[in-house]
């Protein structure tokens, strides 16, 4: 059984600071097509339209038939151990400071054999497992065969630390803990065990129900962070960012307005200073030293986590300027994925759909409640998922936005 | 000699001394805030534009952004309603000879220690006359409370969950001022020239109401009026020349003896 990770020691401050190397990325375009279910925690792979056969590696054609017409689908995660190797040595620079390293195949009872990583609470071949679709930490999909039940202390296993960001031990910075969602967020963090959580507190004057009972958690250090002020994120990123091992930029501001509701650019402008510029200023100013300790011991930099909206796939007119400034962040953090993806650190992107807050006070449920939320965003963290979009309007609105953009178009101006 | 000349003369020999009544304008520094579904007054930002690097290698320099009342600011009459349709009521058509006034200290510190919702009364003001002398024609009041003293921002706002309790006039005081003593305008060390509850005066700030609606103006969030005497300084106080602008973010400085 997998032992409990023990809190790192101190870092030896005379030791060079591992590089962070990314595993093998080599992939084909159709291989790809595992990425969108792996985004999401979700094992996908092709099935044939025409005789039902499940394909893998990934491929252009039907296997048996020869057919065209492949659709990914999601597939059953159970099957067995058939074969395993324990990687001894490797000329992959990953995997070569990494071994020990099980791998194997998987029969899985969707009638395919896949080659995947081996936790190693698995017993030896055969065994029933579950096997997960993860994304390492170049942002690729690969196949994780898992014990068939979980077992205790099994996030903690090594493989699992690579495909995962979990806050267990690390260190964390929400930048806004005065709205219900950063406040959820610092308590659901501290219980997931992270270290230290840093807490932004712009205009510290203002007090928010609920902020009195943040600053009483051990883990917990304030700071005069303000994402529209630079020389506040830069003065902050001066302080910390060497230290910081996941960003979870909650800092957001929404105004209920369209075009027309609200005369003048400055409530708008107020939504693009926090939601856009601010996303920009903190990755200038704490995305290097991330970059930096991608590979920094078993608490090394881990994850960028934005708060976007589900309204940035798709405007939602009532809430037009907001879902207009998500739109420009949603653009942004692929930039900053993009940017960060060599270095190993997850950017994970929220999309949830209305919050239960004063914001969305007129608009009907189902509203995510804030707790859920932040649930959702350790749980990402947890499951090293990419994207989320977390409750019921997120999911319709994914599901609809995926099927027929235009539609959904015409949809939201009607809600 | 002329008078001008001679003052040159008596600042150089160090016998006028030069206070600055600003605070410095930085992105920490608190604005008013209002109900969050309102406008907000923009607070002060600063981007850098180069310094010395790539992006201009011989030349340090920012773009700065704020609100027209930001940090040490000048209120102009058409900044509020009852002085919207008033002649040169905006801060680049007041006359220029407006910006430079004698001012008179009313130092109400010990009162605001105890109360942070302390409001100046017509009483205050006629026993503060009757030690210094009645207040001049087109003579600035400031209320001295020493709150500028407060360099927490937590303790300077000194907001509750029902607003703010900072000190200021209150309604009777400030109509006194303009229509018995005709002073120029009113200033404080505070975030308004009204109190922090002053939105349940009658009527809702009424500093705001009644010296703007006389042509009359503020300056607020002024600093360091525990160095001027209580009469006998004369205040510069010009607010840049924004068209048709409200009022403006300035240096306030006063000449007072050494």
């Amino acid at each position: 059984m997998t032992p409990p990770l023990q809190k790192p020691k101190r870092k030896n401050p005379i030791l060079r600071t591992r590089l962070p190397v990314p595993p093998p990325q080599a992939r084909s375009r159709y291989a790809l097509g595992l990425l969108r279910g792996a985004a999401e925690g979700r094992l996908e792979l092709q099935e044939c339209r025409d005789c039902g056969q499940v394909q893998y590696p990934p491929r252009e054609m039907c296997r048996r038939c020869l057919s065209d017409r492949l659709d990914w689908k999601p597939q059953p995660e159970d099957g067995e151990l058939i074969s395993e190797t324990l990687l001894r040595h490797s000329l992959e620079l990953f995997f070569r400071e990494r071994v020990p390293w099980r791998t194997g195949l998987v029969r899985l009872r969707g009638g395919v054999t896949v080659v995947a990583h081996i936790h190693a609470d698995v017993p030896p071949p055969p065994a029933r497992v579950r096997v997960r679709a993860h994304l390492d930490r170049a942002g690729q999909a690969v196949l994780v065969a898992i014990p068939e039940r979980d077992t205790p202390n099994m996030a903690d296993d090594k493989i699992m630390r690579e495909m995962t960001c979990d806050p267990k031990f690390r260190k964390v910075l929400v930048t806004d803990g005065k709205t219900a969602v950063g406040q959820a967020l610092v308590k659901a963090l501290a219980k997931a065990g992270a270290d230290i959580v840093w807490v932004g507190n712009a205009e510290p004057w203002k007090n928010f129900p609920g902020f009195d009972e943040i600053k009483s958690i051990p883990q917990v250090t304030l700071l005069n962070l303000d994402v529209t002020d630079q020389r506040s994120v830069r003065e902050i990123a001066g302080e910390i960012a060497g230290r910081v091992d996941i960003v979870v930029n909650n800092a957001e501001i929404h105004r209920t307005y369209g075009i027309s509701a609200r005369y003048g650019t400055d409530a708008a402008r107020a939504e693009m200073d926090v939601n856009y510029f601010g996303l920009l200023r903190l990755a200038q100013e704490f995305g290097p030293a991330l970059k930096a300790r991608g590979a920094d011991g078993v608490n090394s930099a881990a994850a960028w986590v934005n708060l976007l909206s589900i309204y940035a796939l798709a405007n939602f007119p009532p809430h037009g300027t907001f879902s207009a400034s998500k739109a420009a962040a949603h653009s942004l953090a692929q930039c900053l994925r993009a940017e960060m993806r060599p270095t190993g650190v997850r950017v994970i992107n929220v999309y949830p759909g209305p919050i239960d807050d004063e914001w969305n006070q007129l608009l009907l449920p189902p509203k995510i409640a804030p707790g859920a939320l932040a649930n959702a965003i350790v749980n990402a963290l947890k499951q090293g998922t990419e994207d989320v979009y977390p409750g019921d309007v997120a999911q319709d609105w994914l599901a609809r936005w995926r099927e027929n953009p235009k539609a959904l178009e015409v949809e939201a101006s009607n809600p | 000699m002329n008078a001008l000349v001679q003052f040159a003369k008596e600042l150089a020999a160090g016998r006028i001394r030069v206070i600055d009544l600003t605070q410095t304008l930085a992105p920490d520094f608190p604005t008013i805030t209002l109900p969050p579904e309102a406008g907000q007054a923009w607070p002060f930002r600063i981007e850098e534009i180069s310094r010395y690097d790539d992006r201009g290698s011989a030349a340090y320099w920012n773009n700065v952004s704020f609100s027209e009342h930001t940090g040490t600011h000048f209120d102009a009459p058409v900044h509020w309603i009852s002085g919207r349709d008033l002649p040169n009521n905006a801060v680049d058509t007041i006359p220029a000879e407006h910006f430079i006034a004698p001012a008179c200290v009313l130092d109400c510190s010990k009162q605001a220690a105890q109360d942070p919702d302390y409001l100046l009364t017509v009483d205050f003001v006629t026993n503060w006359e009757k030690e210094h002398g009645r207040i001049p024609p087109r003579a600035w009041v400031l209320m001295r409370t020493d709150w500028s003293k407060r360099t927490d921002p937590v303790a300077y706002q000194n907001y509750d969950e029902t607003g703010q309790h900072t000190p200021g006039p209150d309604s009777e005081v400030v109509q006194f001022l303009v229509k018995e003593r005709d002073v120029i305008g009113f200033g404080t060390e505070t975030i308004g020239t009204d109190a922090g509850q002053a939105f349940h005066l009658n009527p809702p700030y009424p500093c705001h109401y009644f010296m703007h609606g006389a042509g009359r103006y503020g300056l607020q969030c002024l600093t360091n009026l525990d160095l001027l005497p209580p009469t006998g300084s004369v205040i510069f106080a010009a607010p840049l020349k924004i068209k048709r602008g409200s009022g403006s973010p300035l240096r306030v400085l006063a000449l007072a003896p050494a």
